[in-house]
């Protein structure tokens, strides 16, 4: 009989990871798994094009039902793993029916952490992770209507940018000093909050939320300090959580995500994780245990852990890349910036900037840039180079814009 | 018939890059190799529109600046996911330091 794979999530790592698997010429069965009752699609353009966007966006398919068909590959929408029963080698699916696997890839992804204070689960209240989610919000920010976005992270402040563009009213309030506390250094973070603050963002800082409440007279926003804010819609973003629970009940190790190694293994040796859900060590960074949430990893992810699947043994090479889009202004990260010790900065010219983030002994571990439209891709691609061969650019030459950054790739 | 229109002068792309040229509308993208030879496709990637020109060249690839789809700007060829439509190539030819495009 030939070998069954099964993969849970269709998301953007379950759907690459199927079809890679049929791109390194896997012959056995392949199947697709996800709870989301559309074709796998892309989830960054919810809270940007899609909800800044004037018309109603459909989902930004990955992978249609014909390449699907193409690829031999069983799609089941709609479907949720409920459990893993391992020494029979099957799932437990939804509607009590069960599937046998061979090899089982799980990419379950995250789900939006709810704020822990009284009201937050309220229907009314909106998370932001996939398109249907992103449809109910997107009907309630028409013109004039005031949204309190909760959380300054990057989910908060698309969110916050393209409600603008639909001519709503925004308050955004996060509990600390600054936005974007996490992996994104200061200066970045303040250039940010200007842009926000030109486009009439309203920012509260370092209040934190005590309640939010839906009444008869509306829905308000209750901070700790006790001032309330009164709101059409109330959005929370405060990060996202990964999808553990099956993975956790069939007893494999979970620490921050499903652990799995450098070649995306879990605990159990049939069993993969790869995407949002897992953490995984980066040899880059001495073995360092992250879990990233960035579209780029869950695609080198899914190509990886395919090839591995099929028995190559492959570790993990990839350096850690992110963008955002906020207004006119584009933000791209490589790298872990809090490895960095030292800070060297370089202006590119027309408001765009990159810093360069040193080790204590000099090499590169992270590079981030803001800049109109992809004024800092380049450079920030380069620097995503100089990071995985671990080079120890010469810091003047990094800061001095009419240096190419090619040339020291060479060096 | 050709249509042959004067995209920049030869020096204007540096070597192993890439720079916008707009025409009629429409965006393309020039590239001169790595062995100085020159080569045009067209300017938006297939993927999500965004301008090639932005992006990084290396040898004969050119990779999108925001999800990092490649193609061979030779030929023009998707070289995988999230890229999977070829880039349409332009014949190109360099004549007294400039360089033009047949659109
Ligand atoms: C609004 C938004 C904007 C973003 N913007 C950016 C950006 O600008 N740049 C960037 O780098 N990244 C961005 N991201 C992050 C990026 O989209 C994620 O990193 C990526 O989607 C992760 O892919 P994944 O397959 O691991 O998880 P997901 O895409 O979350 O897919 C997991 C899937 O698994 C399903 N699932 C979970 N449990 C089960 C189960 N038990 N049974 C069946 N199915 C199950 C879920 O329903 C889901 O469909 C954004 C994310 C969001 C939500």
């Amino acid at each position: 009989m030939s070998e069954r794979f099964v993969i849970v999530g269709a998301g953007e790592c379950g759907a690459r990871a199927a079809l890679a698997l049929r791109e390194q010429g896997f012959a056995g069965a392949v199947t697709l798994i996800g709870a989301e009752t559309y074709l796998p699609y892309e989830r960054p353009p919810l809270s940007k094009q899609a909800m800044a966007g004037l018309e109603t966006p459909l989902p930004k398919t990955i992978a249609s039902t014909e390449r699907l068909t193409e690829a031999d590959i069983s799609f089941c929408g709609g479907t949720w793993v409920t459990a893993i029963d391992r020494p029979n080698k099957r799932l437990v699916l939804s509607g009590e029916e069960t599937l046998g696997y061979d090899r089982l890839l799980l990419a379950t992804g995250c789900v939006p952490r709810r704020l822990p204070v009284p009201g937050a689960d309220a229907a009314s209240i909106a998370y932001l992770r996939t398109y249907d989610d992103a449809l109910a919000i997107r009907s309630r920010i028409e013109g004039g209507a005031h949204v309190a976005i909760i959380g300054g992270g990057f989910i908060g402040l698309e969110l916050a940018s393209s409600a603008r563009r639909r001519g709503a009213e925004v308050t955004l309030i996060e509990a600390l000093p600054r936005l974007l506390t996490r992996g994104v250094p200061e200066s970045l973070a303040r250039r940010v909050e200007d842009e926000h603050r030109t486009h009439g963002v309203r920012m509260m800082f370092g209040d934190g939320i005590a309640e939010l409440r839906c009444d008869a007279a509306g829905t308000q926003v209750v901070l700790t300090s006790g001032n309330e804010i009164a709101a059409d819609l109330i959005v929370v973003g405060i990060g996202a959580v990964p999808v553990t629970g099956p993975a956790e009940a069939a007893g494999l190790v979970v620490e921050n995500g499903i652990a799995v190694d450098e070649m995306l293994r879990t605990s159990d040796p049939d069993i993969f994780a790869a995407g949002d859900c897992c953490s995984y060590p980066l040899p880059i960074y001495g073995g360092r245990r992250v879990r990233l949430e960035s579209w780029r990893n869950a695609q080198d992810q899914g190509n990886l852990v395919a090839r591995n699947m099929m028995g190559t043994n492959e570790a993990i090479a990839s350096v850690p890349w992110f963008w955002s889009d906020q207004y006119e202004l584009t933000l791209q990260i490589t790298g872990l910036v809090d490895e960095g010790h030292e800070t060297v900065t370089r202006a590119l010219g027309d408001g765009a900037t990159i810093h360069f983030h040193l080790a204590t002994d000099g090499r590169l571990v992270a590079a981030s840039g803001i800049g109109p439209g992809n004024a800092v891709a380049k450079d920030i691609r380069l620097a995503e180079m100089l990071i995985g061969r671990g080079a120890r650019p010469d810091p003047t030459a990094l800061g001095d814009a009419g240096v190419r950054l090619k040339g020291l790739l060479a060096a | 018939m050709a249509n042959w229109i004067e995209a920049c002068a030869a020096d204007n792309i540096e070597e192993e890059d890439v720079i916008r040229f707009d025409h009629g509308g429409r965006v393309f993208a020039i590239y001169r190799s790595p062995e100085d030879e020159y080569f045009a496709t067209e300017g938006l990637c297939t993927h999500e529109h965004i301008c090639l020109a932005d992006g990084l060249v290396m040898d004969e690839i050119i990779e999108c600046p925001k999800h990092n789809g490649r193609f061979n700007y030779k030929t023009g060829e998707a070289k995988g996911a999230p890229a999977c439509i070829n880039l349409k190539t332009y014949p190109v030819k360099v004549e007294d330091g400039a360089v033009f495009v047949a659109v």
